[in-house]
C-alpha cells in the first residue's frame, strides 16, 4: 500500500462569479522514497490539490467537496481537527514557494524551527534548540549556533529556503510536499536547493510531492509525473514515460513550449559576425564605461556617509543594427538597471550611451524627447506595466498622438493595425487591462513599445512572469516583430534557455560588471568565464536522462558548504 | 536602541520649543488681557498687577524670562488664582486626569483589542458583525453624547452608579472611564481587526498551520504581534485624543481634573495657566508618542535591524 | 393635515408674538415646507434607487457616443468595464453604503434649501410654549425658549456640513499637493517635506485649536482653517505613499520612456490612480471633522449662539436632559446618523475601490 493514496479529490472555490472547480476529481499516489511531481501552469489547481490534503485552503471560499486521501490508512479529508494537527508538520511537512513571505518576520528563525518539535514530540526547548542547530548545519547554513538567533530578514532568499527545508524536516516527516520551492530563486541557488532536497530525501527515505510549473526542473527530480490542467490530471506516469513517450496533447504542447536550442532561422551566421563587427559596422548603440550608482537614503537624509550601491559598474558594450543582444544575469546583477540607464530612465553616474551617434547622457529632457520615440521598452510585469485606468485604445494611442505619428482621424485605424500586429482581437479595443490575461496584457505592452516604430527596443524580462505556453507565444511574437520592423533589441533575462532561443549574441552580467560577451552558440558551447560556466551548468534541461547525467557533474562543481549568507 | 531613544528625545526639543513659542505669542496676541474682565479696577492697580506679573516688560523679555523659568521647572504664578502657582494647580489636577486617562486607556485597549481580534478570527460571520457594529456605534457616538446618555440610563434611570464626581462615592469612576475610553475602544477594535485580517492572510500563518500548531498558538504567537502593529502606532495619537477628550468628560461629570482647569483657564485668559497646561500636555503627548514609537520598534525586528544598520 | 390647525390655537396665545392674523400664513408656510420636504425626500430616494439600476446604462451610453465609428468589415467593439465601473458595481452590492450615500445626499439637499423650507425662523421664540415635546406642529419639539427643534437642527446641519466639507476641502487641497510634490520629487526634497509632517504630527493640535478658538474668538472661518490644518497631514501621507508606489510602477516608467512630459504623466497616469484612496480618505475625514466641530461647540468654543450647530444643541440638551430628554435625543440622533452614514459610505467605498477585493 502506498504511503499516500488520493482518490477523486475535488475542491471548489465559491467566488462572486460562481463556483470554480479548482480541483476536479484527481487521483494519485506516492510511496516512501519516491518523488511525485505535479506539473501544471498557473491556475491548474496543483497547489490547491496539495493544500486540500491538509485542509490548508481558506474555507470559505474553498470547499473540499469529495474525495478520499488515505495516508497510512487514515483518511485525511475525514480527520478531525486534532488528528489533522498531529499529522501536519509531523508526518506531512510542506516547503512553500516564497521563502520571503513564508517565514514569520517577528520571530527568530530558531523559535520557528523548534516549534514543531515542541508541539509534536514534546521536546524541551533545550533539546529542540540543539536539534535545530544540527539540522541548520545539515541544510548548509554556516555557523548555525549564531544564525539560530537571527530573524528571517537577515537571511538571503536561498538561505531562507534552506531554513524552510530545515523546518519541514526537523520532525522527520514521512511525506514532504514541495510547492514550487525554487521558483523564487536564482538558477544557481535553485540547483543547490534541488540537490539538497534530493540528498535529504535519499538519506531519510521519505516521499516527496514536488509541485512545479517547470518541466526542466521536474525532469531532474521526479520519479513519477502528473500533469494537471484546469483541475484535472490529464496524464500521469513515470518520468521517462512522460518525457519520452508523451500521450496527451497538452503535455506535448508543454514540452514543445520549452525554449530549446538556438534561435529559429538563425542558421545564417553570416548576417553579422559579432567578433569582427565592431570595426566594419557602425553600432546602433554603444555604451562606454557606464556606471550607475544608487545612494541608500534609508539611514536618514542627514547622514552623508550612506552606502553606495554600484548597480552598474563600468560596463561597455555595443549593439549592431538588427541584432538581438541577450543580457543575462541573476537577480541583483544590475541587468535591469543597465537597460534603464540606456533609456535614461535612471540617472547615470558616469560614462556614455551613444545611440546613433548621439550621446544620450548629455541631452536635456527636452532634447531627449525626440530620441525617446526611437527607443522603447517592454517591461517584465504585464500587470504593473499597463495603466489600469486606460483602455487598450488609450494605451496604444497615447504614443502615437503624443509623438505626432497619428492624427485624430487616423489614430483608430493605426491602433487597430497595431493590435493586428501583436495578435489582439480588434473587438477588444475598448477593454481595460484587468479584463485580459497575462499573455494578452504583454501583447498590449509590446504593441505600445512598437507603436512609435522605434529602432531600439529594450525588453526587460518580458516573458518571465508568464506561463510556459504563453511564454513561447510571446517569444515568437517578438521574433516576428523584430523581423518585420527591423528592430534592434536588448533582451534582458535571467533565463538562459530563453535567451539562447532568442538572442544572436549574449552578454553575461554579475555584480554590476559584464563578465563575458560572445555569440550565443560559442558562449553556450565554450563558456570562458568561471561564472558563466557555473551559470550554464546550473540550468536544468527538460530531459530526464541528461538531467541525471548533469547532476553527476554538478555535485562536483558546486562545493558542499557555501559562504552565501 | 539607546541611540534611537536619545535621537528621538533630541528631536522632541524643537517640537516642544515650537509649542511653547507658538502658545506664548498666541496668547499674548489675543485681544483683552487677563484683568480686563474685572470691572472698576483703578488703573494703578492694573499697572501694579502687570508689574507684578512682568506684563509691562517688552515681549521678548517676557518670553526669555518664561523660558528661563520653564527650564527650572517653574510654570509661574496663576493670574486667576492669586497666590497659587500653575505648578500647584497642575499638581492638584494631574493625578485625577492621569487616573482617568489610565482607566480609559485600559478600557480602550482591553475591550478594543479583544473585540477586534475576536472579530477577525471569523470574518463575515455574526462573530465579526456584532462587535464591529458595536464599534461603529462607538465611533459614531461622540463622548459628549455617550456620557450624558450613560448618565441618563445608568445614573438617573437605573441609579446604579453616581452621576458625577471622582473618588467621592463608590463606583463614580466607572462612567467617566467608559465614556472616555469607549470611542477609542471602538477605534482600536477596527484597527486590530484590520491588522489581524491582514496578518492572518499572510503566507507565514499558513506555514504555522502547516507545522501543525494549535490554532490558539497560531493566532496568539504568530498572528498577534504583526496584527497589533497598527494598534501600537495608534496609541500615541490615542493618548493625545484622550487628553483632549478629558476636557469634555471632566466637564460632564464635574471632575476637578486638568482638562477642566484648561478649559476654564482658556475662558479666563489665564495666560500662565494656559501656557503651563499646554506645555505640560504637549510634553506628555510628545513623550507618549516617543514611547509608542519605541514599543513599535521593539516589537518589530525589521525596524530594529534597520536602526542598527542606520547607526 | 387638519391637526396643526386644531393644535395651533391651543398653544399659541396673544402674548407669544404670533397673533392670530399671522398664524395662517405661518401655517401655510409650514405646510408648504413640509410638503416640499416630503417631495425632496422621495425625489432623492428615487434618484438613489434609479441610480443603482440605470447609472451603468447611462454611463455606457455616453461612452458609446464618444466612440470613433469603426469601419465596415470590422467586428463590433466589445465594451470594457473600467475600474470605476467595477467599483460602482461593488458599491451597489453594499446596502449600508448605499443607504449612507442616500442619507448624505438627503442631508445636503435639506441643508441647502433650509432657508426656504424650514418651518420656522431659527431665532423665532415662543416663550409661552417653552420646552414642548414633539407634536404635530413641532415635529421634534421645542427648546426652553420655544424655538422649533427641527428648524434649529436643519440650520445646525448647514453649519456641520459646511464645516465638514470646507475643512475637508482645505485638507484635501493642501494634503494632495504636498503629498504629490513630495512623492514625485522624491529623494531629499521628499525627506525634508515628510520630516516636517512628522514634526507637525507631534504637535498637540487639538489643544491648539481650543486655544485658537479662545484667543481669536469663535470665528467660523478660523475653525475651517484650523481643522483643515490638522487633517491635511494624514492626507499628505496617504497621497505621498500612493504616488511613491505608483512612481515605481512600470506603467509610469513606460510613460517616461514614451517621452511624456511630467505634467502629462501626473495628469494622465498618476492622479487617476491616486483618486481611489483619496476619495475614501476624504469620505472618512468629513465625519471626523464634523465631530471636531461638534466637540468644540459642545465646549462652547465653536459656533456662537443664537446660531445653531449640532454640538451646541447637544450641549444645551445635556443641561436639561433630565427634564426635556428630546432636546438631547434629536440633535444627538441626527449627528450620530450622519456620522454613521458617512462612515458606512467610506467603508463601502474602501471595499469597492480596493483592488484586492475584486479578486474574490
Amino acid at each position: 500500500m502506498p504511503l499516500l493514496e488520493v482518490d477523486n479529490l475535488t475542491t471548489h472555490f465559491h467566488t462572486r462569479e460562481g463556483v470554480v472547480q479548482a480541483v476536479d476529481g484527481i487521483s494519485f499516489s506516492v510511496d516512501r522514497g519516491e518523488t511525485l511531481a505535479i506539473v501544471g501552469e498557473s491556475g491548474s489547481g496543483k497547489s490547491v490539490a496539495c493544500y486540500s490534503l491538509l485542509k490548508l485552503i481558506p474555507q470559505p471560499p474553498g470547499e473540499i467537496v469529495a474525495g478520499r486521501a488515505l495516508f497510512e490508512g487514515k483518511d485525511l479529508l475525514q480527520a478531525d481537527k486534532k488528528t489533522l494537527q498531529q499529522i501536519r508538520g509531523n508526518d506531512i511537512a510542506i516547503i512553500f514557494q516564497d521563502p520571503m513571505t513564508c517565514l514569520n518576520p517577528y520571530l527568530t528563525v530558531g523559535e520557528q524551527l523548534i516549534e514543531p518539535l515542541i508541539y509534536h514530540h514534546s521536546s524541551s526547548r533545550k533539546e529542540a534548540t540543539q536539534r535545530a542547530i544540527e539540522i541548520l548545519g545539515e541544510v548548509g547554513i554556516v555557523e548555525p549556533e549564531k544564525r539560530i538567533n537571527s530573524y528571517p530578514h537577515e537571511f538571503s532568499g536561498g538561505m531562507r529556503q534552506r531554513v524552510m527545508i530545515a523546518m519541514a524536516l526537523i520532525t522527520e516527516p514521512k511525506l514532504l510536499i514541495c510547492d514550487e520551492p525554487t521558483t523564487a530563486l536564482d538558477v544557481t541557488i535553485q540547483a543547490q536547493i534541488l540537490d539538497l532536497v534530493k540528498a535529504l530525501q535519499l538519506k531519510r527515505n521519505i516521499a516527496v510531492i514536488f509541485i512545479s510549473h517547470d518541466l526542466a526542473v521536474v525532469a531532474g527530480v521526479a520519479d513519477k509525473v502528473a500533469v494537471m490542467k484546469d483541475g484535472l490530471i490529464v496524464e500521469q506516469g513515470s518520468v521517462d514515460d512522460i518525457f519520452y513517450n508523451t500521450q496527451h496533447e497538452y503535455t506535448k504542447k508543454l514540452l514543445a513550449s520549452i525554449p530549446e536550442g538556438a534561435k529559429p532561422g538563425a542558421s545564417s551566421p553570416g548576417t553579422f559576425n559579432p567578433d569582427a563587427s565592431s570595426i566594419e559596422n557602425k553600432p546602433l548603440l554603444s555604451i562606454n564605461g557606464l556606471k550607475t550608482h544608487f545612494h541608500d537614503y534609508s539611514g536618514g537624509w542627514l547622514k552623508r556617509n550612506q552606502k553606495v550601491i554600484k548597480a552598474v559598474d563600468d560596463v561597455s558594450l555595443s549593439i549592431q543594427p538588427g541584432e538581438i543582444l541577450g543580457l543575462v544575469g541573476e537577480s541583483g546583477s544590475g541587468k535591469s538597471t543597465l537597460g534603464r540607464s540606456i533609456l535614461q530612465l535612471v540617472p547615470v553616474t558616469s560614462g556614455s550611451v551613444i545611440f546613433d551617434g548621439t550621446d544620450l547622457t548629455q541631452l536635456s529632457s527636452a532634447q531627449m524627447k525626440p530620441m525617446r520615440r526611437r527607443m522603447q521598452m517592454i517591461f517584465q510585469d504585464p500587470y504593473a506595466s499597463l495603466n489600469p485606468r486606460m483602455t487598450v485604445f488609450d494605451t496604444l494611442a497615447e504614443p502615437l498622438l503624443y509623438h505626432g505619428l497619428a492624427t485624430r482621424k487616423t489614430v483608430t485605424e493605426q491602433v487597430l493595425a497595431l493590435m493586428d500586429d501583436v495578435g489582439l482581437a480588434r473587438s477588444a479595443i475598448r477593454k481595460y487591462p484587468h479584463e485580459f490575461s497575462g499573455g494578452q496584457r504583454q501583447r498590449i505592452a509590446v504593441g505600445r513599445a512598437i507603436a512609435t516604430k522605434p529602432e531600439l527596443v529594450i525588453a526587460d524580462e518580458p516573458v518571465s512572469a508568464l506561463d510556459v505556453t504563453i511564454q513561447a507565444q510571446i517569444l515568437d511574437l517578438i521574433l516576428t516583430l523584430v523581423d518585420k520592423h527591423h528592430l534592434t533589441m536588448l533582451f534582458i533575462s535571467h533565463d538562459l534557455s530563453v535567451v539562447r532561443y532568442i538572442a544572436d549574441r549574449i552578454a553575461v552580467m554579475h555584480h554590476g560588471k559584464l563578465v563575458e560577451t560572445g555569440s550565443t552558440e560559442s558562449l553556450f558551447s565554450a563558456p570562458q568565464h568561471e561564472y558563466t560556466q557555473k551559470l550554464l551548468s546550473a540550468i536544468p534541461v527538460a530531459d530526464p536522462a541528461r538531467e541525471r547525467e548533469r547532476q553527476m557533474t554538478l555535485t562536483k562543481l558546486i562545493p558542499e558548504s557555501t559562504s552565501e549568507i | 536602541m539607546f541611540r534611537f531613544i536619545l535621537s528621538r528625545l533630541l528631536q522632541a526639543i524643537p517640537v516642544l520649543l515650537i509649542v511653547i513659542t507658538a502658545t506664548f505669542f498666541l496668547v499674548r496676541a489675543a485681544p483683552g488681557g487677563p484683568f480686563s474682565a474685572e470691572k472698576a479696577v483703578p488703573p494703578e492697580v492694573i499697572k501694579a498687577l502687570e508689574a507684578q506679573y512682568h506684563l509691562d516688560q517688552p515681549m521678548w523679555q517676557q518670553y526669555v524670562g518664561y523660558l528661563n523659568d520653564l527650564a527650572h521647572g517653574d510654570f509661574g504664578p496663576s493670574f486667576r488664582y492669586p497666590g497659587r502657582t500653575v505648578n500647584e494647580l497642575i499638581a492638584g489636577g494631574l493625578p485625577i486626569t492621569a487616573e482617568l486617562a489610565l482607566y480609559a486607556m485600559l478600557v480602550a485597549i482591553i475591550i478594543g483589542v479583544c473585540a477586534g481580534v475576536f472579530a477577525a478570527l471569523k470574518p463575515n460571520t455574526p462573530q465579526d458583525y456584532i462587535p464591529m457594529s458595536a464599534a461603529m456605534l462607538g465611533i459614531c457616538m461622540p463622548s459628549f453624547l455617550m456620557g450624558p446618555l450613560l448618565v441618563l440610563i445608568f445614573g438617573i434611570g437605573l441609579e446604579w452608579v453616581p452621576v458625577s464626581g471622582w473618588g467621592d462615592l463608590p463606583g463614580d469612576k466607572i462612567l467617566p472611564s467608559i465614556t472616555l475610553g469607549a470611542g477609542y475602544a471602538a477605534f482600536l477594535a477596527r484597527l486590530s481587526r484590520g491588522g489581524m485580517l491582514e496578518v492572518m492572510s499572510q503566507d507565514y500563518i499558513r506555514t504555522a498551520r502547516a507545522k501543525g500548531l494549535p490554532e490558539r498558538v497560531v493566532v496568539l504567537k504568530h498572528g498577534l504581534r504583526g496584527g497589533l502593529i497598527p494598534v501600537i502606532a495608534f496609541l500615541g495619537p490615542a493618548f493625545a485624543g484622550l487628553l483632549s477628550g478629558s476636557f469634555v468628560v471632566e466637564t460632564i461629570f464635574q471632575i476637578p481634573g486638568l482638562g477642566r482647569f484648561y478649559v476654564q483657564a482658556a475662558f479666563n485668559r489665564d495666560y500662565t495657566m494656559i501656557l503651563g497646561t499646554t506645555v505640560f500636555f504637549a510634553t506628555l503627548i510628545v513623550l507618549f508618542n516617543l514611547l509608542s514609537d519605541i514599543v513599535a520598534v521593539w516589537i518589530n525586528p525589521k525596524l530594529r535591524h534597520q536602526l542598527r544598520e542606520g547607526h | 393635515m387638519d391637526q396643526p390647525q386644531v393644535a395651533a390655537p391651543a398653544t399659541g396665545g396673544p402674548l407669544n408674538g404670533t397673533s392670530k392674523n399671522a398664524l395662517f400664513p405661518r401655517l401655510l408656510r409650514q405646510l408648504r415646507a413640509q410638503t416640499l420636504m416630503y417631495y425632496l425626500y422621495t425625489l432623492v430616494l428615487r434618484a438613489v434607487l434609479s441610480c443603482t439600476h440605470e447609472k451603468i446604462t447611462i454611463f455606457k451610453g455616453t461612452m458609446m457616443s464618444k466612440h470613433v465609428t469603426l469601419k465596415n468589415g470590422i467586428e463590433p467593439a466589445e465594451e470594457g468595464t473600467s475600474l470605476w465601473q467595477d467599483a460602482w458595481f461593488r458599491l451597489r452590492q453594499n446596502t449600508f453604503a448605499l443607504c449612507g450615500l442616500g442619507v448624505i445626499l438627503f442631508l445636503c439637499i435639506v441643508a441647502l434649501l433650509t432657508p426656504f423650507i424650514a418651518p420656522y425662523g431659527y431665532e423665532q421664540q415662543n416663550l409661552l410654549l417653552g420646552a414642548a415635546p414633539p407634536s404635530a406642529e413641532h415635529w421634534l419639539g421645542t427648546d426652553i425658549f420655544g424655538r422649533d427643534m427641527l428648524t434649529r437642527i436643519m440650520y445646525g446641519s448647514r453649519v456641520s456640513l459646511m464645516v465638514g466639507f470646507i475643512a475637508t476641502s482645505v485638507a484635501l487641497v493642501i494634503g494632495v499637493l504636498w503629498g504629490t510634490i513630495a512623492g514625485y520629487a522624491g529623494g531629499r526634497v521628499d525627506a525634508v517635506m515628510m520630516r516636517l509632517v512628522d514634526i507637525l504630527y507631534a504637535l498637540p493640535f487639538m489643544i491648539f485649536i481650543v486655544l485658537l478658538m479662545v484667543v481669536f474668538g469663535r470665528n467660523i472661518l478660523l475653525l475651517f482653517l484650523a481643522i483643515g490644518a490638522v487633517e491635511w497631514l494624514t492626507m499628505a501621507r496617504i497621497v505621498r505613499g500612493q504616488v511613491l508606489s505608483l512612481r515605481r510602477q512600470e506603467f509610469v516608467e513606460a510613460a517616461v520612456s514614451l517621452g511624456l512630459s511630467r505634467w502629462t504623466i501626473i495628469r494622465r497616469h498618476l492622479i487617476p490612480n491616486t483618486l481611489g484612496p483619496v476619495i475614501v480618505y476624504t469620505t472618512l475625514t468629513i465625519p471626523s471633522v464634523m465631530l471636531l466641530e461638534a466637540f468644540l461647540s459642545f465646549l462652547g468654543l465653536g459656533i456662537q449662539p443664537p446660531q445653531s450647530s449640532w454640538g451646541l444643541l447637544i450641549s444645551y440638551g445635556v443641561e436639561t436632559m433630565e427634564e426635556y430628554p428630546w432636546l438631547l435625543l434629536f440633535p444627538g440622533l441626527t449627528l450620530s446618523i450622519t456620522l454613521f452614514a458617512l462612515n458606512f459610505l467610506g467603508d463601502g467605498l474602501r471595499d469597492a475601490l480596493d483592488p484586492r477585493a475584486s479578486k474574490n
